[in-house]
């Protein structure tokens, strides 16, 4: 009896001499412990060497292997043959973002958006390294523990169609993660955030369409950190506005 | 360093469909959210013309009431309810997303939030309803 076989449609573009991308078939043996992933690496290994993505870890953890199977954003490290077989794949690059060659796609955008919220630790003054580290209760660690686990993999961009259609948009995960160092309990950085988060290109510009917090292989729900924001910045709008001696 | 610039050149840049939200039914769930508002503002101008009409008297207001039984306005009032529903529903579903409600130093589910809204939305509507049918 024959080894079983799957199908692989994989979007190809070598800007050397495309114009568009265009698909390839490929036939590759089946094994049900075998991922999206595996069935490229045994592409590139033993049938065409020329096919280019990304990956790393393997383990769902670096963020690097996107891609859009069957149209949907997932982690290829983490999308099992089984799920699909006997019906083919078609693997494209992340939908939404420049194609550099075949499944590789250009993360610049979303890397400049990331820096934009300046997703770290913001302190007034920091204090000397003899009082001791920011301490903190589990309650403060739960408040946005969530929002921590996002791997920057950039499927949420790929599901979003305001990203899409309006690519100034600054986008699921870099919100999320403005929102995570919002909320953690030794940051201090807020208002050096809310100009970018707060602006137009930022949550204002989410119509809460929701598919990113679908694909989120982290379950960070970035569209609730999103509407959390919208929700927090009205209430600065409604402060400065009632109240004369708050916050300007 | 002049690579960089040059590969920048080849980039492709895939466009959007207008299809787009014919992709998954998330998408077009979306979109019938958005749609519903057109359906609800036409009601919206529809009811003022109706409050416009019963301020010019009896008259008037039997006049654009009996244009209203026509089938097609029978048929765009049960079209837009469906939306008007529909809509709501959007509203509580966001509710759980945007309350983090705490019970007991622990954060109640996100799905229970959005039935207790709901559960309330429908009391309250039937009381409005038992109100409008027998007040």
């Amino acid at each position: 009896m024959n080894d079983p076989t799957i199908t692989l449609k994989v979007t190809r573009y070598r800007p050397e001499h495309d114009s568009a991308p265009s698909a390839q078939i490929y036939t590759v043996p089946y094994r049900q412990d075998w991922v999206v992933l595996d069935a490229l690496n045994y592409i590139k290994d033993k049938i065409d060497g020329t096919l280019t993505f990304r990956w790393s870890c393997r383990m769902g953890v670096c963020g690097s292997c996107g891609m859009m199977v069957n149209g949907v954003p997932k982690l290829t490290c983490a999308a099992f043959l089984r799920d699909y077989y006997p019906h083919g794949i078609q693997v494209e690059p992340l939908k939404n973002f420049p194609i550099i060659r075949d499944l590789v796609i250009d993360m610049s955008d979303f890397m400049q958006k990331l820096r934009s919220v300046k997703p770290w630790i913001i302190r007034e003054t920091e204090k000397p390294l003899s009082e001791g580290e920011y301490l903190q209760t589990p309650e403060e660690l739960e408040a946005y523990k969530q929002f921590s686990m996002c791997i920057n993999c950039m499927l949420c961009y790929a599901a979003c169609p305001v990203y899409g259609l309006e690519p100034t948009f600054l986008g699921p995960a870099a919100i999320a993660l403005g929102y995570r160092y919002n909320l953690d309990s030794r940051d201090q950085g807020r208002k050096e955030r809310q100009p970018i988060i707060a602006s137009h290109e930022g949550i204002w510009e989410c119509t809460f369409v929701s598919e990113c917090t679908v694909v989120c292989p982290k379950d960070v729900d970035p569209a609730a950190a999103i509407q959390r924001s919208k929700v927090n910045t009205t209430l600065d709008w409604f402060k400065s506005v009632l109240l004369p001696w708050g916050e300007r | 360093m002049n690579a960089p610039t040059a590969e920048k050149a080849r980039l492709y840049y895939p466009k959007m469909p207008v299809t787009w939200w014919l992709r998954n039914l998330r998408y077009f769930l979306f979109m019938m959210r958005e749609l519903s508002s057109v359906f609800i503002a036409i009601f919206l101008v529809v009811f003022l013309v109706q409050i416009a009409a019963l301020a010019r008297g009896p008259e008037a207001y039997t006049t654009f009431m009996r244009k209203l039984e026509s089938p097609g306005w029978i048929i765009f009032h049960v079209v837009a309810l469906l939306f008007a529903l529909y809509h709501s529903y959007t509203w509580f579903d966001l509710t759980s997303k945007v309350q983090v409600v705490r019970l007991g130093g622990r954060q109640v589910p996100p799905p229970r939030v959005t039935a207790v809204n709901i559960g309330l939305w429908l009391v309250l509507s039937l009381v409005i309803l038992l109100l409008f049918l027998f007040a």
